[in-house]
């Protein structure tokens, strides 16, 4: 077995509103393995973004807080860790780039100095020299004449463009995991194309895992290794990609993946998609049972007496389910 | 990531689940309300401002000391239980007059308001609904008066029309009017700014839209979907600006321009306060406090609408 | 194309001037909408996508005319929707409706459900009391799947897609024989997304509507439409019925973007056609073949000549000068 990068347990992350304690994570435990690309998936309000930024730290606390659980990083829980410490694992060891290419460039400084400032924070270069460094990020990257684009302010850049650098800015320190947060939702099915292959490109030539976070089925079946499938702040599922799409075994999981119209498959799929009914609970008082229950078509009694625990189904196949 | 440029994507909390009201229903202006509430400040200083507008309409009829009864053995006095805010250099009870000179201040304040906000947002509506060359001239005008001078304009009307609308309307009438109007007509612009950036983001809402694509008249548009929603920014203008009125109100009766000097407001009696601050600092002080409680008091409110009617927390 | 046509859409224009300069001169033009033209016969369902940009939602908006086009003819039931004006416009809303991509910004969130809902039947006087209207606004709810007690309630206390239905239900108020669908389900959770296009097959079968479907995912318009128009940098590059464009396609850039699709399933391997560079400025759009920068099968006339949407096989129309 691959060494375990990321091992996070029990993690809650919950944030305090006018109304009540949101649970947007919920008792989430998820393991990221050397090289290994880990696809995060479930619709909006699920917990996977929250998750993913709980990793890094990137909560506003308050109002969010950690309520229970560690995530550890090489063996060492993140969470105690103070400020100064955590600055030396953002960007050198784990990087993340966001769905919203525009807002996540600074619009005042153009992409070298950006790029620049990350690799100057890191390693002790020159200015000239991390303006180097940012020229070879972004040939690295493919951005067609990096020498001159370095000047350029992102406004000077197209979305599909924008994310490059965000991945070149990423990148730049070498980290040893990639969180992507939906990279492609923002962009073009040619330009998420692209994107998808660099991101493939670069995880190879660097050896680095991916935390991919996203609620496109299709990416997932297309890039990852892993899949971990989030409901209402809870894994509900977690398998090799082969054996998620192959069989998948929560209800949900299941009608997930129907309810996707498919392009690829001939005259016999004009058929009605399969709708899950109803939405997502709420999380500020979410279901004693399982959280699925209401909108489940094999709900039983005892699936709205407790939550089921999440148990190994098959090898490696792990589902929270009676079933 | 670099720390530092990256502090504002870190996430914020998650939107209310739907469903989470679940019993709970509210309007947009009861969740308003709600939110109101929960500024503290605002809150107190609602309830002073009650205090204080309560304490003029209701005070003539609780406190019958006439506001101009002269009596020379108790001139300068401070307060007592006779006087509880002291008496003038005529003797004339403090407490009634401010009573009186609070209706006045107060009055101007929420008339100049209104003259203010219905020309700004005439002005900011026709602005924001014609785009092109009416567009663009009302902006100018709106420029134009931005840059006058304010008070030397102020001073200027006011000495050229004072005597024409005294014979019209009456002295005390005249006066009002006159002050009114000035304010009202030098403190538009704000309000007509605000009308028009809020009516271009909204014309081009998508409700807007759909609302256009059933075929709904350009009145019915403007009045049902895109005014109501440009409202609650121009609410804490309005609000602030009554404080702004009540302030240009003191500053023109200090300066002797406002109602005749028999009639007492919060400007006038500070004016005729501020030659005997050493020895009668109580005189100066009362009608400094008001208006000053009172100005705050508006301000504070107008920075709890902003919050409570924060366009980004309903659309 | 059949006679028993709906709409028809004659060499549609729109360019948004970019103004700038002393005197706000127009310096520039975006050529958002750059001569398409199609047919939508009764029924039917013509998916148009195409990616941003490409002009696709200017496109619908001023076949609704709520972008005046520069110019193009469409022809609605035989009359000229461009000269309309007046009575005759306001009775052509009752006929083409719009639904939203955006379930947030498409409600009024001052009004009620009922308000919104009832809208139209108020503008056009299409009930004679307030209990008719409420009766039929109830009826509309029920329609798309809402409850009749959800009239009092604000927007805010639903969700995105149901938020969704209570736009459709305003839209269907006014019994429209067409409606303009925006990427009605591009921002809704998958599961959410399902629900959405099954109300709107259900709908349309039971009201016998015709839509107009635009959005940018393939797989979304290959499920629910009939025909698929593909539109790049402001023209329609191909027209197919939706099965024959997935199984053939004719045009290297419908082929492109039929492989960046990505497949739920890991046991499909497939070559992809991998696209280089960007969308270009639509300001400047290329010359001749507007895809010809991109083009993996390029050759240098294609810059010269603009090629012409012709009939390559029955019904299966594309504009390229090498391929069909």
């Amino acid at each position: 077995m691959a060494e375990t990068l990321l091992d996070i347990r029990d993690l809650k992350t919950w944030f305090k509103t006018d109304d009540g304690m949101v649970r947007a994570v919920d008792g989430v435990d998820l393991r990221i393995d050397r090289g290994e690309t880990v696809g995060v998936v479930g619709e909006s309000g699920c917990g996977k973004t929250v998750t993913a930024r709980s990793v890094l730290k990137l909560i506003d606390m308050p109002p969010g807080r950690f309520e229970n659980g560690q995530i550890l990083w090489q063996g060492r829980d993140l969470i105690p860790l103070p400020a100064e410490e955590m600055d030396k694992i953002r960007a050198r060891e784990i990087a993340i780039i966001f769905q919203e290419p525009m807002t996540s460039l600074n619009p005042v400084y153009t992409v070298g100095d950006q790029i620049g400032e990350v690799i100057r924070q890191h390693e002790n270069l020159s200015k000239k020299q991390a303006r180097d460094a940012a020229v070879e990020m972004l040939r690295l990257v493919n951005i067609p004449n990096p020498g001159k684009r370095v000047d350029d302010y992102p406004h000077q850049f197209s979305g599909g463009m924008r994310q490059r650098v965000m991945i070149a800015m990423a990148m730049s320190c070498k980290p040893k995991l990639l969180i992507a947060d939906e990279p492609t939702t923002a962009l073009d099915v040619t330009i998420q194309a692209q994107i998808l292959e660099l991101m493939q490109e670069m995880k190879e030539r660097l050896g680095m895992s991916i935390m991919l976070i996203t609620h496109a089925m299709g990416v997932v079946a297309e890039t990852c290794q892993r899949v971990v499938v989030m409901y209402a702040g809870k894994v509900v599922e977690e398998a090799s990609v082969e054996a998620l799409f192959g069989n998948p075994r929560h209800p949900y999981t299941q009608g997930l993946i129907r309810s996707i119209p498919r392009v690829d498959r001939g005259a016999e799929q004009k058929q009605r998609l399969e709708a899950i009914p109803g939405t997502v609970p709420s999380l500020l008082q979410p279901p004693t049972g399982c959280r699925f229950a209401a909108r489940c078509k094999y709900v039983m009694d005892v699936c709205t007496q407790a939550m089921p625990p999440l148990k190994e189904a098959a090898p490696g196949h792990f589902v929270r389910c009676v079933l | 990531m670099a720390g530092s440029t990256h502090a504002s994507l870190s996430a914020k909390a998650p939107a209310a689940v739907p469903g989470a009201r679940k019993g709970r229903r509210f309007s947009p202006w009861q969740e308003a309300w709600r939110r109101f509430r929960r500024h503290k400040m605002a809150l107190f200083s609602a309830f002073a401002l009650f205090l204080v507008v309560f304490g003029v309409l209701a005070g003539p009829f609780l406190w019958r000391v006439p506001i101009n009864e002269i009596d020379f053995a108790a001139k300068l006095q401070g307060p007592s239980w006779a006087h509880p805010m002291g008496t003038d250099d005529l003797g004339q009870d403090l407490l009634s007059r401010l009573i009186y000179g609070g209706r006045i201040s107060i009055a101007v304040g929420v008339a100049a308001m209104i003259v203010a906000i219905f020309v700004g947002m005439l002005v900011g509506a026709l602005a924001g609904m014609a785009s092109g060359g009416l567009d663009a001239a009302l902006m100018w005008l709106t420029d134009l008066f931005l840059s006058l001078p304010q008070l030397p304009l102020l001073l200027l009307v006011i000495y050229l029309f004072r005597e024409p609308v005294k014979g019209v309307l009456g002295v005390e009438g005249g006066a009002f009017i006159l002050i009114v109007g000035v304010i009202g007509a030098t403190r538009w612009m704000a309000a007509a700014r605000l009308v028009r950036a809020q009516f271009l983001s909204l014309r081009e809402k998508e409700f807007v839209e759909a609302a256009r694509a059933l075929g709904a008249s350009r009145m019915r548009q403007v009045m049902m979907h895109i005014l109501p929603n440009a409202l609650g920014p121009v609410i804490v203008v309005a609000t602030i600006d009554i404080a702004a009125a009540i302030i240009a109100e003191s500053t023109l009766s200090f300066l002797g321009l406002g109602f005749p000097s028999d009639v007492p407001t919060w400007g006038s009696v500070l004016r005729d306060a501020k030659d005997y601050l050493d020895i009668a600092p109580h005189w100066a002080l009362f009608p400094g406090g008001l208006i000053f409680i009172t100005v705050l008091a508006i301000n504070f409110i107008g920075d709890g609408l902003r919050d409570a009617l924060d366009p980004r927390r309903v659309l | 194309m059949g006679k028993d046509q709906l709409l028809s859409v004659r060499d549609l224009r729109k360019h948004f001037a970019v103004k700038g300069g002393l005197f706000s001169r127009e310096v520039e033009r975006v050529h958002a909408v750059d001569g398409v033209s199609f047919d939508i016969g009764k029924g039917e369902t013509l998916g148009l996508v195409g990616e941003s940009g490409c002009g696709k939602s200017t496109t619908g908006r001023c076949i609704l005319r709520l972008i005046e086009p520069s110019s193009g003819e469409v022809t609605f039931q035989g009359a000229d929707v461009m000269r309309m004006s007046g009575e005759a416009l306001r009775a052509l809303r009752r006929d083409m409706q719009i639904i939203f991509q955006d379930p947030y910004a498409s409600l009024n969130p001052r009004l009620t459900v009922g308000a919104i809902v009832g809208e139209a039947l108020e503008i056009h006087g299409l009930a004679k009391s307030r209990r008719e209207l409420e009766e039929r606004v109830v009826q509309l709810l029920e329609t798309v799947g809402l409850q009749p007690d959800h009239m009092r309630r604000f927007p805010h206390e639903f969700s995105g897609g149901q938020r969704q239905r209570i736009g459709i239900a305003r839209a269907l108020a006014v019994e429209p024989k067409l409606i303009v669908c925006d990427e009605p389900v591009s921002a809704l959770d998958v599961s959410i997304q399902a629900q959405v296009i099954n109300l709107l097959e259900d709908l349309q079968e039971k009201f016998s509507l015709t839509y107009l479907f635009i959005a940018h995912d393939l797989s979304v318009v290959e499920h629910i439409s009939t025909r698929i128009a593909v539109m790049y940098l402001g023209r329609v590059v191909e027209i197919a019925p939706s099965r024959d464009l997935y199984d053939t396609p004719l045009h290297p850039y419908t082929e492109a973007l039929l492989s960046a699709v990505p497949i739920p399933d890991p046991t499909v391997k497939r070559k992809r056609i991998m696209l280089q560079g960007d969308v270009p400025n639509p300001i400047h759009p290329p010359s001749g073949c507007h895809f010809h920068t991109r083009c993996p099968i390029a050759r240098p006339d294609c810059a010269q000549r603009d090629p012409v949407l012709r009939e390559s096989r029955p019904g299966h129309w594309v504009a390229c000068h090498y391929r069909g």
